[in-house]
């Protein structure tokens, strides 16, 4: 592999055994790819993969623990980045960055954020300040060139109305657009963007792909990015790395990396030994030595999946949904995709409309004995009020008929056992005393509380 | 239309009234007793009880009209003020604005004239004119300058930079011990030691710059703190070259390019032929300190069109982000360090000359604190505003002497100058409340592309050290 990696003379950046360590934490285990020269290459992964950290690596803004980063530029010189300070990286190998909250000089105006980017040319041409302080007119030159620089990009962004308005002034996107026009001004060969699209809605979504698709066609300047909007990911990028638990665990174009079972598993956030499993049990269909309660949670799972990704098509690679599958599937895979991807990041993907399966007769008896069709009344008691049980929680005890707190509190020892099968908890509802609280809460009757907060990041 | 008028006066006086008695009432029910009755002992030792009546009577009165007043008039009139003028107070206050700086150099290039001007006319004489102008511009006008030149200098580290650095002072001492002890020990001129002055101010700027470079906001403040604590320190106890607290004396005063300002016949004076008086060396550093202070400024505002100028405020914005755009950041706290400590050291220099004395107790971390509340009060990064807070506050505390009727209020062993501390804090606590940015909140853009258009103080920051 990693002599495949330096074989390679059209990687702009090759990235090779790399590790990052904080304490006892592992954020990136031993990681190698590669990006190529005027391409886009994603960095994709759940939440705490390590892609940050990856790109704080790559600008200097981390010392990796192990490792070699090499940048080659056009001209043919090689950078090892790790050995650099993060200044030195954007002014001698020429990588730019953005950051995942934007960093714009917010109380100075548009062209100023842009000029300040153009800081180590300036700097050059004003003689260090002090030919530019007596007014040579070399500076006064590449004054007005970097202005001209400057209303380049900006035109390129749609912002030159708004070149004299302060940058904390201008909406998201525009900020998201100027940042990386400003990063831009500094004359990368490989930029480096995270999360570009975070908080854009589709119109600006799509007018960004247009501007990286141009950069890279224009200016022949190579894109490193991370970002979970699988619209932009998979529309604009020419390779795609995904990793999980700071491990690579997919490398390709986007196409392939679509198709990657891991992938599916890594990104809806199951472990993947787990859903390797589930899927050699269904290619093996038929072994059925399963409890009817796990068999309608990997029903479930399976529909949760195909809900949040059509386009992955899981159904596909396990086929007949509803027969036997999986021999310890967890619910871990019904509630991950809310679970692990958080609201905002996960936009890019449709969320799934959610119809709480009814337990049907069938299933009925192997999951809790009190289970109701439906709330009575059409309105369910506000489970979160129990300490512990979160929205996600909430809505999997819906869906298993569970919607009151007398049902919590008239739960027995085996009803906990199951409960606890579909939570994914073990002892967590004895610890937490679910039933006391219960109890609590339905003998407080309907005396409205407030609404719980916290869960729901 | 005239009806609706007429009733919605009526009732807003109604209201007036009404709470114009409740006023009344409160305020008798509060200050009966307080203000009603008074303890008096007579010549027996016996406590005695008196009834002041008439007095209780003017606070009631006072109370219930003001608040009638309150309601009745000036509320109304300020919420129609506010409504109908809004726009045009904006306009002419731009216009206003614009020509401030140019009105504001005017009057400082022409001050000591106008000053003996005015006393010529006042005291009949042109003596007395002169003699009577040396309190104006030696306290007011150099005084308010070196101050100003000082928040100047700092607004480069504080201002632009947002490096919060409390020990400022110790750079003018740089400065002031420099041209002290060099002019004496050596005889070297002034003019040889101001920009020497300037250069061993600024090294010792980047000496404290190395190590603190690391640290920021609060702790940045406490080391800078020390450091100017510690030179203050070395400066009373390195007896063998300061002479410690008795600190150095007979320093020699400036000269104009060679011509000494003393009365002999190669005096100033003598050589045009003028009539003898202290007044014209005053009148001279006057306009010494008026240009430091101005080159001060000049050099600001190129600066800020500098690259560098830019990196500063962009490193107050944000570090990290100046980082990624390959700014280095160590250098660039440093010549904003090194900036305003050469200014200081320049106004430590002229200082030594002014005084012909300096001392340890001139260098006290009080200086530090002032000359930053001037930068802060002023509105960090706006020299006008700097200008405006120096000539309010430390103008503010000279005139304080002034106030000899405040003796008649007060009664004679009242001396106001001992208050200025305190009034200082109370004028801190009003501007901050009511300009929480500072007088000239805004920021000028340094570059524009259509229009320069003033940044809002809401968007900008002070930085985080």
């Amino acid at each position: 592999m990693v002599s495949e990696v330096h074989n390679n003379p059209a990687a702009i950046l090759r990235v090779e055994r790399l590790s990052m360590k904080f304490g006892g934490l592992i954020a990136i285990n031993d990681l190698n790819f590669e990006a190529k020269r005027g391409a886009i290459t994603a960095l994709i992964g759940p939440n705490g993969a390590g892609k940050t950290t990856v790109f704080n690596c790559i600008t200097g803004f981390y010392k990796p623990t192990e490792g070699m980063l090499t940048m080659t530029r056009q001209n043919g010189e090689e950078y090892l980045l790790e050995r650099m300070a993060d200044f030195v990286i954007t002014k001698k190998a020429k990588v730019a960055r953005t950051f995942q909250n934007i960093r714009l000089f917010s109380g100075l105006t548009v062209l100023e954020n842009l000029l300040v980017a153009q800081h180590n040319p300036l700097m050059l041409s004003s003689g260090f300040t002090v030919l530019g302080l007596l007014g040579f007119p070399t500076y006064k030159k590449a004054a007005a060139d970097a202005i001209e620089k400057a209303r380049f990009w900006l035109e390129k962004i749609n912002l030159v109305d708004r070149a004299d308005d302060p940058a904390g002034d201008l909406p998201y996107g525009a900020q998201r657009r100027l940042e990386i026009a400003r990063a831009m001004c500094t004359d990368p060969e490989l930029l480096c963007l995270d999360e570009p699209a975070a908080g854009l809605n589709a119109r600006e979504s799509a007018e960004l792909n247009k501007l990286l698709l141009d950069i890279r066609d224009e200016t022949g300047t190579s894109i490193l990015l991370i970002e979970h909007d699988m619209s932009v990911v998979m529309e604009i990028s020419d390779h795609v790395v995904v990793l999980e638990y700071g491990t690579k665990i997919s490398d390709g174009t986007p196409e392939s990396v679509k198709n990657d079972p891991k992938v599916i598993a890594a990104y809806l956030g199951v472990e993947d030994e787990e859903v390797v499993e589930l899927i050699e049990q269904a290619e093996a269909a038929g072994v059925d030595d399963i409890t009817a309660a796990v068999d309608l949670l990997s029903t479930e799972a399976l529909h949760e999946i195909e809900e949040a990704h059509p386009e992955m098509a899981p159904t596909a690679l396990i086929p007949a949904t509803g027969t036997p599958k999986a021999k310890r599937a967890r619910t871990a895979v019904a509630g991950a995709p809310a679970a692990k991807t958080a609201p905002g990041k996960s936009r890019g993907a449709p969320t799934p409309a959610r119809t709480p399966v009814k337990p049907t007769g069938a299933t009925k008896a192997g999951v809790i004995s009190n289970a109701l069709p439906e709330p009575r009344g059409g309105k369910a008691d506000k489970l979160i009020l129990i300490q512990g049980i979160g929205p996600v929680n909430e809505r999997k005890l819906n869906e298993h008929g569970i919607f009151h707190f007398d049902q919590i509190a008239a739960w027995k020892k085996a009803d906990i056992i199951a409960a606890e099968i579909y939570l994914d908890f073990d002892g967590r509802i004895a610890r937490e005393d679910w039933i006391g609280q219960a109890k609590r809460l339905a003998r407080e009757g309907r005396t409205p509380a407030p609404r719980k907060t916290g869960g729901a990041k | 239309m005239a009806d609706t008028q007429k009733t919605g006066r009526e009732s807003v006086f109604a209201k007036a009234v009404k709470e114009g008695l409740l006023a009344a009432a409160l305020a008798l029910g509060l200050f009966s007793l307080i203000v009603g009755f008074r303890t008096d002992q007579n010549i027996r030792n016996e406590l005695v009880l008196n009834q002041r009546w008439g007095l209780l009577a003017i606070f009631v009165l006072v109370a219930g009209v003001g608040r009638f007043l309150l309601t009745a008039y000036i509320t109304p009139w300020n919420v129609a003020r506010n409504k109908n003028k809004r726009a045009a107070v904006e306009r002419e206050q731009s216009t206003f604005r614009k020509s401030f700086p140019k009105i504001g150099l005017g009057l400082l290039l022409t001050y000591p004239f106008l000053v003996i001007l005015i006393l010529t006319a006042y005291n009949g004489s042109i003596m007395g004119g002169l003699q009577g102008s040396l309190k104006y511009v030696d306290n007011f006008g150099i005084q308010i300058l070196i101050y100003v030149m000082l928040a100047w200098g700092l607004n480069i580290v504080v201002g632009l930079a947002g490096l919060l650095d409390l020990g400022y002072v110790a750079f003018y001492a740089v400065g002031a011990y420099s041209y002290a002890l060099l002019s004496t020990h050596f005889g070297l001129s002034f003019w040889l030691l101001l920009p020497m002055a300037g250069i061993f101010a600024a090294l010792w700027g980047i000496m404290l710059g190395f190590p603190v470079l690391r640290l920021r906001g609060d702790y940045l403040a406490i080391v800078t703190l020390a450091f100017g604590e510690i030179i203050r320190l070395v400066l009373i106890n390195w007896t063998v070259v300061t002479k410690g607290t008795f600190g150095i004396s007979g320093i020699a005063k400036a000269t104009l390019f060679g011509i000494p300002f003393t009365p002999g016949p190669t005096g100033f004076a003598a050589l045009l032929g003028l009539p003898n008086s202290g007044v014209y060396y005053k009148i001279f550093l006057y306009y010494l300190i008026l240009f430091l202070a101005l080159l001060t400024a000049w050099v600001t505002i190129r600066l800020r069109r500098m690259p560098i100028g830019r990196a500063w405020e962009a490193l107050r914005e944000d570090e990290i982000a100046c980082r990624s755009l390959g700014i280095n950041t160590t250098t660039t706290k440093l010549t904003a360090f090194a900036t305003g400590a050469m200014f200081g050291g320049f106004a430590g220099s002229f200082f030594a000359a002014r005084q012909g004395f300096v001392s340890p107790e001139s260098f006290v971390f009080l200086e530090s604190a002032i000359i930053l509340a001037i930068v802060v009060l002023g509105g960090m990064g706006s020299l006008v505003g700097i200008a405006i807070a120096a000539a309010v506050m430390i103008g503010g505390t000279e005139l304080l002497r002034e106030l000899e009727f405040l003796k008649r209020i007060f009664g004679n062993d009242f001396t106001p100058e001992l208050y200025r501390m305190l009034l200082f804090g109370l004028a801190m606590i009003v501007v901050m409340v009511w300009k929480p940015r500072g007088f000239v909140g805004n920021r000028e853009p340094s570059a524009f592309l259509h229009k320069r258009k003033m940044v809002s103080s809401e968007f900008t920051k002070e930085g985080h050290g």
